[in-house]
């Protein structure tokens, strides 16, 4: 029994340090220079130092991490402006038509991506959307919308069908009753669904390298830069890709109860 | 202040075998009156009660509150306040937001809103706990509020469906006589949904039974109890049950193991031809008696001790399954064989057993 214990403890360490490693890891290469990065064997003890990541900005890292930004913060909003009426229609007053466009939603995301990139390409092109933030954002709503609407719905299908009524009968319209019955109740599963979306789209990697370029690129089409040109700079992608996690580390870590009582209450019926 | 009408009205849920829910009810409830309904699980009293409040479409006949035909207003312009049995408070606001709701969104002033609420609080002991969440408070305390935010907006009638069923026994008990001193305070028109017989019997100025969507007897609680319409209200009302038991009849009356009981001679004339009526007889109306009085005898198979009563079930030969009230100190042990008899000769209920109608009473409606 105790032993069990212990050796459960020991093998959850054992995973967690799995995972965490090469974060970790990436961290301290951050901190080192380029010559203590390829050691071999790797130095665990070496004078720290932030020259990588001072290099990373003189490669021009602001631009991109502004329209990283920029793409995340609008397709997001859009995305809970269209989430959040479609899935409180899907859910509290649904139709008899309903599950059919639930399946539509999810067959939207069925289609690889790499199979849909040329026509997105050509048609970007003709609508001279081309290295255009714009095309990015209208991509990464379209792209985060389904799972957006699937999750709140099944936040909203919590909310008490007699709350939602007792506000009825208390004299609510739908707009009251949308934002100051409903809203508040489901607060919860929005940020999770919105921190979602935030990681989604601040990761996005397939359509920002095919579709942007020095103009709109995102972080991580400057992260693949690093790979790409004279040879690889560990110290530096370090830097870079270190930078390139903190927002989304942050924001997760601000958004961390709302996120497991958002999901919790999504999952637990 | 109004009376409710409902006037033929229907609520058939569609589907493959499309229910009637609620089956062409005609009933009207007056100004100020308590009216109860009851039934089993799934009679269609919550859907008669949302019917009335807007929250379920009316699929014939029509609604009508006070002079107005509110069969396709929305719940909102009905004047009417309802309590859920999950009481359906909202949790992101407090107990004086929620109690406010309704009037913050008509548009009153703050001020005015408060006032409201403070007397509302007032009168339901919630003045301590006005600034708490919903989550914060006890089980009884939220149905206060429940009830405090029916109150503020003084409708002209209340509904409430089940509102003490999340109670515990004691509080229910206090809340039952809470709510009807506060009805009859507010004098306002209340429609209340149950299927608790106390609270049946004790609040409602009438008491209504429905069954499978259907009305079957309207009437004060101790009409419903002395007189029951048909077989199902006498089997309905009262706990125990009423003792129900199909005999034969002839011109002596009716015989239960060689105990005939003579009928009155209109009630006869009123059964006909028929050869068999079903016969009903609450438990208290039996009694006890010795070996050579007039009875038939009874195999004691349970007994339920409730200190000042005991219940005696048993079995009367043929299957036939009775229950006796007796005193509750010498009740009889089980095994035991005990001779059984008739307090009174009136105490008997006579129905159709085609129809379930009665046909003891000729002065019953319908
Ligand atoms: N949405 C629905 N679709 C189909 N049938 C329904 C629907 N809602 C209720 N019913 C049916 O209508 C009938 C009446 O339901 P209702 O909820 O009014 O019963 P009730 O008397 O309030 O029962 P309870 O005491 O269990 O609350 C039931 O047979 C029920 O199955
Ligand atoms: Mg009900």
């Amino acid at each position: 029994m105790r032993l069990g214990r212990i050796s459960l403890t020991a093998f959850t360490w054992l995973v967690a340090i799995l995972f965490v490693f090469p974060v970790i890891w990436m961290v301290l290469t951050s901190f080192k220079t380029e010559a203590d990065a390829y050691t071999d064997p790797p130095k665990l003890f070496f004078t720290p130092t932030l020259e990588q990541f001072a290099g990373v900005f003189e490669r021009g890292f602001l631009p991109y991490l502004a329209n990283s930004g920029f793409v995340t913060l609008i397709s997001t909003l859009a995305v809970l402006l269209l989430a959040i009426p479609a899935s409180y229609a899907l859910s509290i007053s649904p139709v008899k038509g309903t599950s059919n466009v639930l399946g539509f939603f999810l067959s939207t995301k069925m289609l690889p991506i790499v199979a849909a990139i040329i026509p997105l390409y050509v048609i970007s092109q003709n609508l001279q959307l081309l290295d255009n933030v714009w095309a990015l954002i209208i991509l990464y709503t379209a792209m985060n919308l389904p799972l957006a609407i699937w999750m709140m719905r099944s936040f909203f299908l919590e909310v008490p069908k007699e709350m939602i009524e007792a506000a009825r009968v208390d004299g609510a319209k739908l707009p009251t009753l949308l934002y100051r019955v409903v809203l508040p109740v489901v607060a919860p599963g929005i940020a999770a669904t919105a921190l979602i979306c935030v990681i989604f789209s601040w990761t996005e990697f397939f359509y920002a390298v095919n579709l942007s370029a020095a103009r709109a690129g995102t972080v991580p089409v400057f992260l693949s830069g690093f790979i790409t040109s004279e040879g690889l700079y560990w110290a530096q992608l370090s830097a870079a890709a270190l930078l390139a996690s903190l927002p989304v580390m942050i924001i997760g870590w601000i958004a961390q109860n709302h996120l497991v009582r958002g999901l919790s209450m999504g999952a637990v019926k | 202040m109004a009376e409710v009408v409902y006037a033929g009205a229907s609520r058939i849920y569609s589907g493959s075998t499309p229910v009637k829910a609620v089956d062409q009810l005609d009933l009207s409830i007056a100004d100020g009156e308590f009216l109860v309904l009851v039934g089993p699980s799934g009679s269609g009293k919550s859907t008669a009660l949302r019917m009335v409040a807007g929250l379920e479409d009316v699929d014939e006949g029509e609604i009508r509150i006070g002079d107005r035909a509110v069969t396709d207003l929305p719940p909102k312009d009905r004047d009417i306040a309802m309590v859920f049995q999950s009481y359906a408070l909202y949790p992101h606001m407090s107990v004086a937001e929620n109690m406010g709701f309704a009037l913050k969104l008509r548009g009153m002033s703050k001020e005015k809103v408060r006032a409201k609420v403070d007397e509302a609080a007032a009168m339901l002991d919630l003045t301590k706990y006005l600034d708490r969440k919903p989550k914060a408070l006890s089980g009884g305390q939220r149905q206060r509020v429940a009830m405090g935010r029916a109150i503020v907006r003084e409708p002209s009638v209340f509904l409430m469906d089940e509102p003490l069923s999340n109670l515990d026994a004691k509080l229910r008990v206090e809340t039952r006589a809470n709510i009807a001193a506060l009805q009859r305070r507010l004098s306002t028109t209340t429609i209340y949904v149950t299927h608790d017989q106390v609270e049946a019997m004790t609040m409602g100025d009438r008491v209504a039974v429905l069954k499978d969507g259907l009305l079957q007897q309207c009437a004060s609680p101790r009409e419903l109890y002395d007189r029951p319409a048909n077989t199902f209200v006498a089997g309905f009302i009262g706990s125990p049950a009423m003792n129900l038991a199909k005999l034969p009849l002839s011109e002596a009356g009716v015989t239960l193991g060689g105990f005939t009981v003579p009928l009155d001679r209109d009630v006869l004339a009123r059964a006909g031809e028929l050869s068999e009526v079903v016969v009903g007889v609450r438990p208290e109306s039996l009694r006890l008696v010795g070996d050579g009085e007039d009875g038939f005898d009874l195999v004691v198979e349970l007994v339920e001790e409730l200190g000042a009563d005991a219940y005696v079930h048993g079995n009367a030969g043929e299957g036939q399954r009775i229950v006796v009230r007796v005193d509750g100190r010498t009740p009889p042990r089980l095994g035991e064989k005990v001779r059984v008899g008739l307090r009174e000769l009136g105490e008997l209920h006579v129905f159709d057993p085609q129809s379930t109608k009665s046909i003891a009473q000729s002065s019953q409606p319908q």
